[in-house]
């Protein structure tokens, strides 16, 4: 694996998802500035970071979604490169035009930390081969804008294309507004692009890799991903 | 010298001086100083800079110890946690603004704490804080929750900083004055701890951050004198935080301290640019001149006047090494913040201000600061408030009805609602998440840990401000402990009312005296501290709370206890002695609404020894889950611990010399509960008879419910149900 996560002013998850890359793929990524116009030689998987692009201050990610380096992403992206979000990742995707729909603030309002339970809706992804289809995974959420929604036009494709990866659900895989802590259409928390090499998601998988620090739950998308590298190479 | 404004008594009064201080300004500089002169040293003497009520009582505190680097006096304390590392920590008031502008407030008092820690090259790892508010049925209280959390929540989140921990409180003593302690713990190697005093003579003072604006222009002058009914008039007086900044600042200052560039660094807290560059020019015996024209401004046409006053957030000063400060102006452009040379040291010991060509003011600088004020105020030590007998108060309903009444109360119900807004995750070190005794965090990579935690029983001092005092410290250490991590240091945020009532004087010497004697019997120094007086309405004071926030260290952080009971079967046993002590418990408050009597006692020596018998449990593996017994007493300590497992227990009945009710929620100190597998309980029991320390054996873990003789059981599902409902209920205007 030869990751590139980019780091935006006000991103803060950088560290977390370097050090789990370097855990569980074992090569260390490489820290790519906004800034730059291009993606180090032989990157083979972006990671958008959580945080706070330019604060969030305005529509999140909408400004990182214009740095120089997502022109980059973009064109890596649009060659079928891998392109991994998370939380402020995954707005910074929506932002950017390469995942569609937007977050809107969670539906009561606040910030929101705590565990949740994820339905992970199909394997055959590079991004969730590393678990089974209709597996429940407990991983964290932290935001306050994570509330996913789209018109109805595009969450019909998405359901109809399979582009769901992961929902909010009961420890015992239902659907069910009281375990949707966000109010998120349909329970997204995940979604790919139409061409299924693009996965935005709001809760961080980064955070449960340890047994030590709670849970390995979020080991299997890293792992898979992993994989998926090596046998491309 | 401009002296164009008349120094008039009545513009001597609203900055804060009173006559006297005044001649004592007068007799230092031999001359009437200039408006701006007035103001520098109306922010340099208000209470809340120079300590001038409190320095002679605080001298008193322990403050040395083998793992001591650095005591109180730099922007944080430094403490040795060994592997060459250091952690930095400190904790700060922010009261008087969070009560005017609880969002604005208290996210500016994370910024200002957070700013202390990573001056000093520590990149902050962990956030606590200790909130008080007033009673749940004041006007205020629900909005002054609801801002002040999302303030804490909306400034850490987004800086980056997991907040862990902290304690809520509610009464009505805090109706007109809430407190908003802000904690923040870094860490840093031990050879590269950056401080604020300058040297060389001729070196480049150097402006960092963000832009100057008016805001916050006498905010420390407010925190320096009681409200009254027009308060809200301050507004314009609190800050405005900006957590995106600050997070660029961090990582900026991180990399030029990185690159060798910083000589000295001082970040601009209360009263800005005036007490950071006093303070980094009187440290290092040297003067200051600042050029006014030089310093990045938001607004246009700022005076010096409000440029020395400002207290704008997310600004630095730096002496930065001259052939470095090209490297550092790049690094500083690259993250987007103003950098401009705004002065220079001098040999002189004058702090010399400049603005458009005239000398604004010109004042040395040593007396600025030590020449302060210095009061020994007058104080009144309390009568003790007479033991009430266990025997003499009646039991009011059931033990189970009590108790399911406590755990929902304010003080005691789950805050979930509060800690669920804070990241408390971001960093991937968090062992310990909200809601234990204590929060542990992981050092980098392991194995080592450090606890952390923020405690006092407010009642407790009001009652005895000595042995609240006492306590305060005691209970810190015993939530350390509790986690099985050995206390290695404390800050201390002593809020009080007016230091000039007798009464308050004697509170505030009381509580130190105690932190004083509980610190030097547990080996738990003072590295720093923050004092916040006059929090008072009306003549009406808060509580007296002297929080401590404590750190202690864990050599492998996969042997830290939690409180949660582990499996069926399991002995329970209570380490430390119970008698049943009832005044100024929660339970007397809360089942029988009496806030009386003199509050338990504190026996230090059996505090250290039942401490070190528990630790001793933790590390060797003994103990499968540990929690502190303090607020609500046995019960209530029992419940949580089922409650976090979902298992229950069944429970010996009382001795039958303590009556029911204080047996179970009387509130003895320098007690712990600890559960061990059924099979080593009594190797365990013998093991306590060596060391003479009292345990007992009290009951056995299992089941879904807590089961008393002669009472229902208490199913753990509804009980977690209860003490889940409150806040989220009072919150949303429901209870």
């Amino acid at each position: 694996m030869k990751a590139a996560v980019l780091v935006f002013p006000g991103i803060n998850r950088e560290r977390d998802m370097a050090r789990t890359l370097k855990l569980v793929s074992g090569s260390t990524p490489n820290m790519v500035w906004h800034a730059e116009h291009e993606l180090p030689a032989g990157t083979d998987l972006v990671v958008v970071p959580g945080g706070f692009s330019y604060g969030d201050y305005l529509r999140c990610g909408a400004i990182a979604a214009r740095s120089p380096i997502m022109d980059a992403v973009r064109s890596f992206a649009g060659k079928g490169g891998l392109v991994l979000g998370v939380c402020n990742g995954f707005q910074i995707l929506c932002e950017s035009g390469l995942l569609p729909g937007v977050l809107m603030r969670n539906e009561n309002l606040k910030f929101i930390c705590h565990d949740v339970y994820l339905k992970v809706e199909r394997s055959d992804s590079p991004f969730t081969r590393g678990y089974n289809a209709g597996q429940v995974i407990r991983v964290p959420v932290a935001h306050g804008e994570g509330n996913y929604i789209a018109d109805g036009e595009t969450i019909a494709r998405l359901e109809g294309e399979g582009r769901v990866m992961f929902r909010y659900s009961s420890p015992d895989g239902m659907i069910d507004p009281n375990w949707n802590h966000n109010g998120a259409i349909n329970a997204i928390a995940g979604i790919v692009n139409d061409k299924g090499n693009v996965l935005g998601m709001m809760p961080h998988p980064e955070n449960h890799v340890e047994e030590a620090i709670g849970r390995t739950d979020g080991r299997g998308l890293f792992a898979g991903l992993t994989e998926a590298l090596e046998k491309v190479a | 010298m401009n002296a164009a404004a008349k120094i008039t008594p009545a513009l001597v009064a609203e900055h804060g001086l009173k006559p006297d201080e005044y001649q004592r300004l007068l007799d230092l500089i031999g001359r009437e100083p200039s408006l701006t002169e007035l103001g520098i040293f109306s922010a340099m003497w208000n209470e809340h800079c120079s300590y001038k009520s409190s320095k002679v009582h605080l001298r008193g505190l322990p403050t040395k110890g083998p793992h001591v680097i650095q005591g109180p006096g730099e922007n944080a304390g430094v403490i040795d946690i060994g592997d060459g590392l250091a952690c930095v920590f400190k904790m700060e008031s922010h009261n008087h603004p969070s009560y005017i502008e609880p969002y604005q407030g208290a996210a500016t008092g994370v910024g200002g704490i957070l700013r202390d820690v990573f001056t000093m090259g520590a990149r902050p790892i962990a956030c606590l804080n200790a909130l008080s508010f007033g009673a749940p049925e004041h006007a205020k209280t629900r909005h002054l929750v609801s801002g002040v959390v999302a303030g804490i929540g909306g400034y850490g989140n987004s800086f980056g900083v997991p907040t862990v921990g902290g304690s809520v409180r509610f009464h009505n003593r805090y109706d007109g004055n809430i407190l908003v302690n802000a904690m923040a713990i870094g860490l840093a190697h031990k050879d590269k701890i950056f401080y604020a005093a300058a040297s060389g003579v001729g070196m480049p003072i150097v402006y960092l951050g963000s832009k100057t604006g008016r805001d916050g222009i006498h905010g420390a002058s407010m925190a320096s004198a009681e409200f009254d009914d027009d308060s809200a008039e301050k507004r314009p007086t609190v800050q405005v935080g900006d957590p995106f900044s600050e997070k660029l600042l961090l990582e900026a200052c991180l990399e030029i301290m990185e690159k060798g560039c910083v000589i000295a660094i001082q970040d601009m807290g209360a009263a800005g640019l005036t007490s950071s560059a006093t303070e980094m020019g009187a440290k290092g015996d040297l003067g200051v001149t600042l050029d006014l024209d030089k310093v990045p401004c938001r607004e246009e046409g700022m005076t010096a006047y409000e440029m020395m006053l400002s207290e704008s957030q997310e600004r630095m000063l730096m002496v930065l090494k001259p052939d470095k400060e090209k490297e550092a102006e790049a690094i500083f452009r690259k993250w987007g913040l103003d950098f401009a040379v705004v002065g220079e040291t001098t040999p002189t010991k004058r702090f010399i201000v400049r603005h458009k060509g005239e000398v604004m003011a010109d004042l040395p600088i040593k007396e600025l600061g030590d020449s302060a004020p210095e009061y020994k105020r007058a104080f009144v030590t309390a009568e003790k408030l007479p033991v009430i007998d266990a025997g003499a108060v009646e039991a009011r309903g059931s033990i189970a009805d009590a108790l399911e009444r406590m755990i929902a109360t304010p003080d005691l119900c789950s805050k979930r609602w509060v800690w669920e807004q804070y990241d408390h995750i971001i960093g991937g070190n968090t062992v310990q998440r909200p809601g234990g005794d204590a929060a542990v965090v992981r050092v980098e990579d392991g194995p080592k840990a450090l606890a952390m935690c923020t405690d006092v029983t407010p009642r407790y001092c009001e009652a005895s401000p000595f042995e609240g005092g006492k306590q305060a410290v005691a209970e810190c250490w015993r939530n350390l402990t509790a986690v099985g991590a050995t206390p290695l240091a404390i800050t201390d945020n002593l809020n009080f009312g007016n230091p000039e009532r007798p009464e308050i004087m004697g509170q505030f010497v009381g509580c130190v005296r105690g932190i004083s004697e509980a610190c030097k019997a547990l080996d738990f120094p003072v590295v720093s501290g923050n004092v916040s007086l006059y929090n008072e309405t009306n003549g009406k004071a808060i509580l007296p709370t002297p929080s401590i926030g404590g750190i202690g260290l864990l050599e492998d952080f996969t042997n830290s206890a939690t409180l949660a009971f582990k499996r069926d079967g399991d002995a329970i046993l209570v380490v430390g002695e119970t008698t049943g002590w009832l005044g100024q418990s929660i339970y007397l408050r809360e089942i029988c609404a009496r806030e009386e009597g003199a509050p338990p006692p504190v026996d230090l020596i059996e505090e250290r020894e039942n401490g070190d018998f528990v630790r001793g449990l933790i590390l060797d593996g003994t103990a499968s889950a540990v929690h502190d017994l303090s607020d609500g007493g046995l019960l209530v300590a029992l419940a949580e611990m089922a409650m976090a497992s979902g298992i229950g227990a069944t429970l010996d009945a009382p001795p039958d010399d303590i009556p029911a009710h204080a047996y179970w929620f009387g509130e003895d100190q320098a007690r712990y509960i600890v559960t061990v597998p059924a099979a080593r309980a009594d190797a365990v029991l013998a093991r306590a008879r060596d060391a003479s320390v009292l345990v007992s054996r009290i009951g056995t873990t299992g089941g879904d419910a807590l089961k008393l003789g002669g009472e229902r059981p208490l199913g753990v599902a509804n009980l977690n149900e209860r003490s889940e409902a409150w806040l989220p209920a009072y919150m949303a205007g429901e209870a």
